[in-house]
């Protein structure tokens, strides 16, 4: 449904070219749900408003049911909705006039604009809302207002560009809920940018990491984690003699990618955890280690990040650098 | 796609309708011309000037010249608000859209040029207890005159507010220190030929000063006047510079 390849776009700063994007490509299929994670600046933002013909890429090409972005931006245009960051209902005008105004501007009859108006009020719960001008609205009230004027043309494939951003928990958990309506109801192809890594974990089907204008991975959570991460072993031990003694000898466990041992812990980072775990400890009881405490941690979409990029994403956004990557990384959210 | 008079429309209907909710804004907005009217027109009459050649009436030269200046500081600062709406994300909800990139401009321009319309009415109006002697056929033309001025104003306003992006300070910049010389070097207050030499040839490469002559003539009926060619030139090459700009600015990328 959606086919990115080599996209590229730069800038004109001053006399300086910044390079915003620099090589993303990615496919999506028919009602995937695809979440492009990566920390302010990363490109995401660009990236979107390529997809959705606003910019021109400066290199590659993009594709939107079959239709070249590029050559045939009119198509690409009806079938795509786009929710972009700000705001996108004018600050003077009534909700509902703007909603008629956003299916006319998709050709609709002035009759079937009111009719689609009425629907994707009441799809997104606003109703009551119809009168109103922005300025009095909610953050959350706002943004269902956005994703409405983007759903007016019944769009196949649906962009939303960091849709829960400012939100209150309460509010990014009702908006999920409408998302997720839209999807089963209507089997909508969704792509959207979000620095936040829960959401990106529990609600996305597939994740599109990238940083620095770049896609440095591609894959669900669980392929991400298992392959960029792996599950962590965290044992203690009497003593810290038989915390390093249990980290060689676990080092020699099979699929153990990483071992560490800090005071009386030890932290292995290893495939297939729950299984490990049982054979590790029959391993370190047979050398007459003491182990007082053993449990497993499963890796989180922050660990997956770290260790891309050897930064942590904030909650706001921002990635800052953090401890080196050499150290269990398990514990850097402890 | 919508053809492009059906999109104007809508995005006309989209415009207007604050507007009508409250046209207090209208009226508010002519209280500069409605105070040049009324006092600089009054002095002007009183000093006994008889600054249009061809015709007697001092009101019938200096009206006119009122209803080009309210173009000026209407339509010319239309941008301000696509300036807020590039900057806010409702532009780019418009651009996603399959729309005419020409209709957001032209839906734009026709809301300015219906107020400017409905402003210069007033002007007008106000104008005849004054002492203005009305040629209605005059009037009505010098309007149609003044609606394709204000389409081009308002489309180049756009050029410049999409320009200036996202601080604005080029387009508050250029439409400051344009308005004021416009105004005087167009021969809108008095006669440019009251000036010296120079000041005519500045005079002459303003498209503004042959709109002004042009609704001067327009205005007390004298259609036949060769300046009424020149003026609607002008104003038409305005208009469609202003279109053709805007377009091309909104499909390049914003």
């Amino acid at each position: 449904m959606i086919r990115a390849v080599g996209l590229r776009r730069t800038f004109k700063v001053g006399k300086e070219t910044v390079e915003a994007v620099r090589d993303v490509g990615f496919d999506v299929a028919a009602g995937e749900l695809l979440a492009l994670l990566g920390p302010n600046g990363a490109g995401k933002s660009t990236t979107l408003r390529m997809l959705t013909t606003l910019l021109p890429p400066t290199a590659g090409s993009v594709h939107i049911a079959g239709f070249d972005a590029a050559r045939e931006p009119g198509r690409v245009r009806e079938v795509i909705g786009y929710v972009g960051q700000k705001s996108a209902s004018g600050e003077n005008h009534r909700i509902r006039d703007e909603l008629v105004t956003q299916g006319r501007c998709f050709g609709l009859s002035a009759q079937k604009a009111r009719h689609r108006a009425d629907e994707v009020l009441d799809i997104l719960g606003i109703g009551d809302l119809a009168t109103r001008v922005p300025g009095t609205l909610s953050g959350g009230q706002r943004r269902r207002v956005d994703i409405a004027l983007g759903l007016i043309h019944h769009p196949r494939v649906l962009f939303l560009d960091e849709p829960t951003t400012g939100l209150d928990p309460h509010s990014r958990a009702a908006l999920w809920d409408r998302i997720q309506l839209l999807r089963r109801e209507h089997g909508i192809t969704i792509l959207l940018t979000t620095h936040y890594l829960d959401e990106a974990d529990r609600m996305a089907d597939r994740i599109v990491i990238v940083d620095r204008g770049r896609v440095i991975a591609d894959g669900t959570a669980g392929a991400l984690k298992a392959d960029l991460a792996g599950d962590l072993m965290h044992i203690t031990t009497s003593d810290t003699d038989a915390a390093r003694a249990a980290a060689d000898l676990a080092g020699g466990m099979p699929g153990v990618s990483r071992v560490t041992a800090e005071g009386r812990t030890v932290n292995v980072r290893i495939a297939d955890a729950d299984t490990a775990l049982p054979a590790c400890l029959r391993l370190l009881d047979r050398a007459a280690l003491t182990v007082t405490r053993a449990d497993v941690r499963r890796p989180s979409l922050d660990d997956v990040f770290i260790n891309l990029t050897g930064h942590r994403l904030g909650e706001s956004g921002d990635a800052y650098a953090t401890v080196p990557t050499d150290e269990p990384i398990g514990d850097t959210h402890a | 796609m919508p053809s492009l008079v059906r999109s104007t429309a809508t995005v006309f209907s989209r415009e207007i309708a604050p507007e009508l909710r409250s046209p207090v804004g209208v009226v508010l907005a002519m209280g500069q011309p409605l105070l040049f009217l009324v006092l600089f027109g009054s002095m002007l009459a009183g000093t006994g000037a008889n600054p249009g050649a061809g015709t007697e009436d001092v009101w019938q030269w200096f009206v006119p010249g009122i209803l080009v200046m309210m173009c000026l500081m209407g339509p010319l600062s239309a941008g301000h608000s696509m300036l807020g709406e590039l900057n806010g994300g409702q532009m780019e909800r418009f651009l996603v859209t399959p729309i005419s990139r020409t209709a957001l401009v032209l839906g734009r321009a026709a809301k300015d040029a219906v107020t400017l319309f409905a402003q210069a009415t007033l002007i007008t109006v106000i104008a005849i207890p004054l002492g203005m002697d009305l040629h209605l056929p005059g009037a009505l033309a010098t309007m149609m005159l003044l609606v394709v001025l204000a389409v081009g104003l308002s489309a180049l306003s756009c050029v410049l507010a999409i320009a200036s992006r996202p601080g604005g300070n080029l387009f508050w910049i250029v439409t400051q220190a344009l308005v004021f010389p416009l105004m005087l070097l167009s021969g809108i207050l008095l006669p440019v030929d009251a000036g010296p030499g120079w000041l005519s040839t500045v005079a002459a490469i303003n498209p503004v000063t042959y709109v002004v002559d042009a609704a001067r003539a327009l205005f007390a009926g004298d259609f036949l006047n060769s300046s009424v060619l020149h003026g609607l030139t002008a104003a038409v090459a305005l208009a469609a510079t202003g279109l053709v700009l805007s377009t091309r600015a909104m499909k390049r990328g914003i």
